[in-house]
């Protein structure tokens, strides 16, 4: 009668040690010389070149020349030693001064030996071309989109190169650096997204493609033409969480193609950093996973805060572990809420949702606001915790259990619920890596990578706790496993908790980092100066380049930052955990009905402001 | 070029290729567990109709929400007592702000130890992200936040809030007073924290003391009985064998 078991997962770290030296994931730089040097000596000498280990760099990177990128990619996927075997994220980089002006940057991750690999291929302007990844790792597909629509890259071989984030009438390519931050385009009808559906009778030679013309008839295809029908769902729809358009081509009820357009919710995140101090960046990273703003806040800042050298001080590390794991059980509290009622089951989001606002009052109480949180600073947190912090998170340990169980007894069991989830959307966990997933929806699928066991961080390796794993792979796992890790997650808080507040300050006590307090700058001048000097001129961070991963609500969510020495980024990519989980969407709902279209997307917890950015 | 040290039958497949999807149980397949499921709604049902209070919801106008005092809404510029504004227009607000809402225009004060004063401020409403990013700058707490959160307008000029309506709402009435630097309620709070902590700790060293004047009189008492045993009860008490100084 037990479900299937979620037994505690060994840790990847752990149980990796073959790959000379880089079995540690990060930390391992000594080595990086003679690293992989049976991959590398299958390549011709000279078309790839470690970085030297003193460069500063926070994990092995090779400069790649795009000849044998291809081969390389299926070489790194493949190799025994190697086995990297997610692409975690694609980001283009411009430098206008050099001769190669395009850089493409892989962030590669070998989830069974726990390492990282970056790969710099870079791409002159006047033969913007780069070979495709998408047959190595499908993940490619959309980061490749998401390159050529922002940077004018092409891809040769790639199945639908496409803009992705812009609308289709847009001109330019918006974050090369020559590109003005302040243009705007009338964006005009007549050029839209042409849908790209993988049907095997040719479909989508010039079909569905205008304003209100999705429904119409192909004019190619096989016989029973009039047994097809093309609709749309969205962009703006109930079901569709946020703004996504889904075209959907339907025999009968079953969806035999689908395609999808995102990028409705699209603000130009990256580019808004770029023109904005790094501190100013911090309220802009809370509108991209606004179901757990707070998490954001934490990776942001602790990339800068590595990018400097500096650390948080035990109380802000402390209180960022707590109020991050409250936030991850707010966003599975709103994923697995709103999927049940994508399914009909209204009743659980009512009790879902009572855990989260009770959580949003910590979170007001804490900074002074529920949704948008803003409360990290680089450097530790904006202000001290309030003094009843300890007595309402023990109030909330009691409150969110009973809700939890609520819902578990309404639906683990339910026969009406387990038949319209279980076998539904499922993908099996190697599938499932090389479409680039990570966080729950990766766990249910069988793989035990967790960011926050894999490469620890904040407090997560001073704590008890389990990475559950389930096998099924379908929706039904999906909501299983979240219920599972909010126990989790509050196991980590109720430790914590025990252990008691640490002493000290909130934030550190540099003045070229963080403000100085309030007291001092009334009453002192070099303070004052201080703060007059960080606000205008703004953090100087020291030049370099860094990613670094933190576990977010739904997977690894990475920030890439470049920094050239001054007050603002240089260039800042985001790796946002749902945007290759969406990318796999169209493939998990074939073959289904459109009501499992529904409930598949609400059991992916795509958040609409972090896949577009 | 095989320099691979791992040789490539040893080792697992380390994912799952297959999915194993959950198997429905007899009773599940007869729709049993739905009973549990109707007492856990029957549970709520009579817990929202015999408590009303307990249930989270409130209805809007009329029953407001209790914000903490950190709450970050309306914007307030705060006055001197004389009744003019604290600003003294040093653009630190406006240069911090993320969203680029604040806008100002300074003028000379006549009094010459002020300097500087602001003709114009404004923040717009719809561009404001409600960060707190201009509280912190400030030098002179001269913009602090209220408690205020319904901010409705009728067209999208009133948006624009100009200094005399930022002003307005600054009554020194605590309740109204949102995210600023200070917070003389918390002190209090925080104070009360410190008390009753220290009386804790009274509580626990006077007990202690009590316990060890206790313990050495046992032990006086014995050591007069029976002279040679009295070092090791001595050194297994749990206190410090010397009495603290009261």
């Amino acid at each position: 009668m037990s479900p299937t078991t979620a037994g505690p997962a060994a840790s990847p770290g752990g149980a990796s040690s073959g790959a000379g030296g880089a079995g540690a994931g990060l930390a391992d730089l000594a080595d990086l010389a003679n690293l992989y040097q049976g991959v590398r000596s299958k390549f011709p000498a000279g078309s790839i070149t470690p970085v030297p280990a003193d460069a500063g760099f926070d994990q092995p990177t090779w400069i790649v020349e795009r000849d044998v990128l291809a081969e390389l990619a299926r070489e790194l996927r493949d190799n025994r030693e190697t086995r990297f075997d997610l692409l975690m994220d694609l980001a283009g980089v411009d430098f206008p001064d050099r001769q190669e002006r395009f850089e493409a940057v892989y962030h590669l991750y070998s989830v069974p030996r726990n390492a990282r690999l970056r790969l710099k291929v870079p791409v002159a302007e006047s033969d913007p071309v780069l070979p495709s990844l998408v047959p190595v790792w499908n993940a490619a597909n959309w980061a490749e989109r998401e390159v050529f629509d922002m940077f004018g890259l092409r891809f040769t071989g790639h199945p639908n190169l496409s803009r992705i984030l812009c609308h289709e009438a847009f001109q330019g390519h918006p974050l090369r650096k020559d590109y003005d931050a302040a243009r705007r385009w009338i964006l005009t009808e007549d050029k839209i997204y042409k849908p790209h559906f993988d049907l095997p009778g040719g479909f989508q030679a010039g079909q569905a493609g205008g304003p209100g013309q999705g429904h119409e008839i192909p004019e190619s295809g096989d016989d029973d033409l009039f047994e097809r029908m093309t609709i749309n769902i969205g962009p703006s729809h109930p079901a569709m969480h946020g703004t996504f358009r889904l075209m959907a081509v339907l025999d009968g009820e079953t969806i035999i193609a689908s395609d999808v357009e995102i990028g409705y919710l699209h603000r130009c995140f990256e580019k808004m950093c770029e023109t904005h101090t790094w501190q100013q960046v911090i309220p802009y990273t809370d509108r991209l996973n606004y179901c757990s703003s707070f998490i954001n806040n934490v990776a942001y800042c602790r990339t800068v805060e590595k990018l400097l050298s500096i650390e948080a001080p035990p109380c802000a590390v402390w209180a960022r572990t707590i109020l991050s794991e409250f936030s991850r059980i707010m966003d599975h509290c709103v994923c697995n809420g709103t999927t049940l009622v994508d399914a009909g089951g209204l009743t659980n989001f009512w009790y879902m949702f009572q855990p989260r606002e009770e959580i949003y009052g910590l979170l007001e109480a804490c900074c002074g606001a529920r949704l948008t949180v803003s409360y990290c600073r680089i450097g530790g947190l904006s202000q001290e915790l309030p003094p009843d912090f300890m007595a309402r998170c023990r109030r909330l340990l009691e409150i969110i259990p009973p809700f939890v169980s609520d819902v578990e007894k309404l639906c683990d069991h339910n026969r009406i619920w387990l038949d319209r989830a279980v076998g539904v959307a499922a993908i099996s966990g190697a599938e499932a890596v090389n479409w680039g997933w990570t966080g729950p929806c990766l766990r249910a699928s069988g793989v035990p990578f967790d960011v926050r066991r894999a490469q620890p961080y904040d407090l997560y390796d001073t704590v008890d706790w389990d990475v559950p794993v389930l096998y099924g792979g379908d929706i039904y796992d999906r909501y299983r496993i979240r219920n599972l890790e909010i126990r989790q997650s509050l196991k980590i808080i109720r430790q914590l908790l025990d252990r008691g507040m640490p002493e000290g300050p909130f934030i550190v006590d540099d003045p070229h980092v963080a403000l100085p307090p309030k007291e001092k700058a009334y009453n002192e001048m070099e303070a004052m100066i201080y703060h007059f000097k960080l606000i205008m001129d703004g953090i100087q961070v020291p030049e370099g380049e860094l990613y670094l991963p933190t576990e977010g609500a739904n997977g690894e969510l990475g920030f890439y930052i470049l920094s050239d020495g001054t007050a603002k980024p240089y260039r800042i990519k985001v790796r946002p955990p749902c945007f290759p989980i969406m990318s796999t969407f169209s493939k998990l709902i074939r073959g289904g009905s459109v009501s499992d279209a529904v409930i598949s997307l609400g059991g992916l917890n795509v958040v609409a402001g972090e896949l577009e950015r | 070029m095989n320099t691979s040290p791992v040789p490539p039958a040893a080792e697992p497949d380390p994912y799952p290729t297959t999915t194993r999807p959950y198997r429905q149980s007899v009773a599940e397949r007869l729709y049993l567990p739905l009973v549990g499921g109707l007492l856990v709604t029957l549970r709520h049902f009579l817990r929202n109709l015999f408590h009303p209070g307990r249930m989270l919801t409130i209805e809007y106008p009329e029953e407001r929400r209790n914000y903490s005092h950190r709450f970050r809404g309306h914007h307030i510029l705060t006055t001197r007592p004389d009744g003019s504004v604290r600003c003294v227009a040093c653009f630190l607000c406006a240069q911090a702000c993320p969203a680029e809402c604040i806008h100002i225009e300074a003028a000379e004060h006549p009094d010459v130890n002020i300097e500087k004063y602001p003709v114009v401020y404004e923040i717009d409403m719809l561009r404001c992200v409600f960060c707190g990013y201009c509280v912190d700058a400030c030098p002179e707490e001269a913009i602090i936040m209220s408690n205020n959160y319904d901010m409705a307008y009728f067209n999208r000029d009133q948006t624009i809030v100009g200094k005399a309506d930022l002003m307005k709402p600054f009554t020194f009435d605590e309740e109204l007073l949102g995210y600023r630097p200070r917070y003389p309620e918390e002190e209090a709070v925080r104070a009360k924290m410190r008390r009753e902590a220290f009386s804790l700790v009274d509580a626990a060293r006077r007990a202690r003391q009590e316990q060890t004047a206790e313990e050495l009189s046992a032990v006086s008492a014995t050591s007069a009985a029976t002279a040679p045993p009295a070092p090791p009860t001595a050194a297994g008490s749990p206190a410090s064998p010397s009495a603290p100084p009261s």
